[in-house]
């Protein structure tokens, strides 16, 4: 059977259909959770996608995160479900504290839209098992708060405990230690900036997003059998 | 009882301000040579009813560190005095 994967909608996400086109191109099942539900519905995976969820009031994430959608995902996270937040799912993941961290408006306060290119660093977590670590992959960014921020004792952790999951090659947003993206404790839980279901076609200039989604797909089926 | 709430809220010592940053650069082409530590924060604005003074600002405290604020990057100030109730 193939891995579902559940695809969360708030108001202002705009990056859904992207997602659940990949997935589907993949070979795995994709469907709307809708941020009012209480239940991620059977889903094996769950992607929160990028956008600008609430308008991005007060800060990006602060709403959404109150969501009754995000209890069921916050309780799939904890059972050890793969959850993946691209762009503003991450910053909704950090605010509702499923990963740690925050993102601010980037260094260069400009809103920032281009390719850049993204070293693999771990293997061992829901979005990147099976790669080889230092695998450089290309996508866009597409963000205006992409700064990657944590105090020194909580970057000590992501760094001895092997949690940074992806760093730009070359920084475009002032990150701390170049982060793109990390993880959770349980690794289950994935954060990144750049957007992987954009870069799933030659069409659109790369087609190295696919093996994220992919490893994503794989994490999902080991999660279903496991469930 | 009901008060009127001002919530500052800045970023946390040590967390990068662009914003100040970036205005306090623009600022000698201005002429205005002598200003230092530009830093940008948020104003929020509310009344809350409460028994009491102490309650409203416990509630308050409550309401940034769950939602107003990021307690990752920013900090909060709380002002607030009481207002004469709304009929």
């Amino acid at each position: 059977m193939s891995a579902r994967v559940g695809v969360v909608l708030f108001p202002g996400s705009n990056c859904e259909q992207d997602v659940i086109e990949v997935v589907r191109a993949l070979g795995g099942h994709a469907e709307i959770l809708w941020h009012g539900d209480r239940s991620v519905g059977g889903a094996d995976a769950v992607v929160v996608p990028g956008g600008f969820a609430h308008g991005d009031y007060l800060r990006p994430g602060a709403i959404a995160r109150f969501s009754p959608v995000m209890e069921a995902v916050a309780a799939f996270a904890a059972g050890g479900g793969p959850v993946v937040g691209i762009c503003n799912g991450f910053q909704v993941l950090t605010e509702a504290g499923l990963l740690p961290g925050a993102l601010q408006k980037n260094r260069g306060l400009r809103f920032l839209c281009t390719p850049v290119d993204l070293r693999v660093e771990t293997a061992r977590s829901a979005l990147t098992s099976g790669l080889a670590e230092g695998t450089v992959l290309r996508m866009p960014i597409n963000h205006f708060a992409g700064c990657y921020t944590c105090d020194e004792e909580t970057l000590a952790e992501l760094r001895a405990e092997d949690r940074v999951v992806l760093r730009y090659v070359d920084n475009p947003n002032g990150s701390i230690d170049d982060i793109a993206g990390v993880c959770s404790a349980g690794r289950n839980v994935v954060g990144m900036m750049p957007h992987p279901e954009r870069a799933s076609h030659e069409l659109l200039g790369s087609t190295d997003g696919l093996v994220l989604i992919r490893a994503l797909l794989e994490s999902a089926a080991v999660s279903s059998s496991r469930g | 009882m009901q008060f009127s709430v001002l919530v500052e809220v800045t970023l946390r010592p040590g967390v990068a301000d662009p914003q100040g940053a970036t205005i306090e650069r623009s600022l000698p082409a201005l002429g205005f040579t002598e200003v230092r530590g530009v830093t940008v924060g948020k104003a929020i604005r509310f009344t809350i009813e409460a028994a009491g003074e102490d309650a409203a600002r416990a509630r308050v405290a409550e309401l940034c560190e769950r939602f107003l604020t990021n307690p990752v990057i920013e900090d909060a100030r709380i002002e607030l005095h009481e207002v004469a109730a709304a009929r």
